[in-house]
């Protein structure tokens, strides 16, 4: 239970963190984003929830040495990276590793739709320019359109996707751990991008909706 | 010259692999002409960028809050 945690000592900091561990709307809030990120790459509610539980489990332990809330989530979050590698680890043995996992057939037509056969692109495929994604216009409504790109990308792309980029792990690594040669990892890293980026562009920062958040920007 | 489909796949390798000399002037001057690889390229950098900010639990938390050996000591304990 929590409960020792919480009435462990104070901070360093001199602040009053703990406070944020009897925060019932603050505890609710984190498990709620950390099942999220885990079920999105773990794909599998009861592995999600014990990788949640662990890492929330470790966390209170030190929860002492914590300052602010933002640094426990922080905290939290790193702690579950390394639950769900965990999880992942354990779980590759089981996933049949067809080379290059996804439906290759798939795959292929939904390149073929992008690129002409001279290799370019349709005219409507052509990637636009974005405005201004990373100066803080990250708005809630905003990471419900990422997370739904994500939960559109096939199980494979999905899964290296998140290895590469959320728990940060090197090309050698992913390819250990999943079985997979470097230029699969490659290709498939390539195809996880390139459906992000045209779900993000069409739902997001299509020339409609970009005017609607510059309209939100300046308020 | 470079099509497109090699170009965005040079564009996506950069993120895990130093291209070669070779291959970066190449893509390099298919950048120059091509807007759609151009924004391409450029959004690969910014699809890392929100999937940190995302994994970070969609809240970036200020330099200052990080807790102290967090880095150095291992969470698995
Ligand atoms: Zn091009």
């Amino acid at each position: 239970m929590p409960d020792d945690a919480v009435t462990a000592q104070k901070s360093q900091g001199g602040e009053v963190p703990l406070e944020s561990l009897q925060d019932p709307h603050f505890l609710q809030n984190l498990r709620q984003q950390m099942v999220k990120f885990a079920r999105l790459q773990l794909r599998d509610e009861d592995l999600a929830e014990d990788a949640v539980q662990e890492a929330l489990a470790g966390a209170l332990k030190n929860a002492d040495s914590f300052a602010r809330q933002s640094a426990l989530r922080t905290w939290v979050f790193s702690i579950l990276k390394y639950k769900i590698a965990d999880a992942l680890r354990h779980r590759q043995r089981v996933i049949a590793s067809s080379e290059l996992g996804d439906d290759e057939h798939r795959e292929q037509a939904f390149m073929d739709a992008l690129f002409k056969t001279n290799g370019h692109w349709h005219k409507a495929e052509r990637p636009t320019s974005w405005s201004g994604p990373q100066g803080g216009v990250q708005s809630e409504h905003f990471w419900r359109v990422f997370d739904a790109c994500l939960n559109g990308l096939p199980e494979k792309q999905a899964r290296v996707f998140m290895m590469r980029e959320f728990i940060e792990l090197e090309s050698e690594e992913i390819c250990s751990q999943l079985d997979l040669t470097t230029s699969n990892l490659y290709v498939i890293l390539y195809r996880a991008r390139m459906r992000l980026r045209k779900c993000l562009e069409s739902s997001w920062f299509s020339p409609d909706e970009r005017k609607t958040l510059r309209k939100e920007g300046r308020k | 010259m470079m099509d497109c489909k090699k170009a965005t796949r040079l564009a996506s390798e950069s993120q895990e692999r130093k291209l070669k000399t070779g291959e970066k002037l190449e893509l390099k001057l298919h950048l120059a002409i091509c807007s759609g690889c151009r924004n391409f390229a450029h959004q690969v950098g910014i699809l890392r960028g929100l999937a940190r900010d995302y994994a970070r639990g969609e809240e970036k938390a200020p330099p200052q809050d990080q807790p102290q050996d967090a880095g150095k000591s291992s969470p698995e304990e």
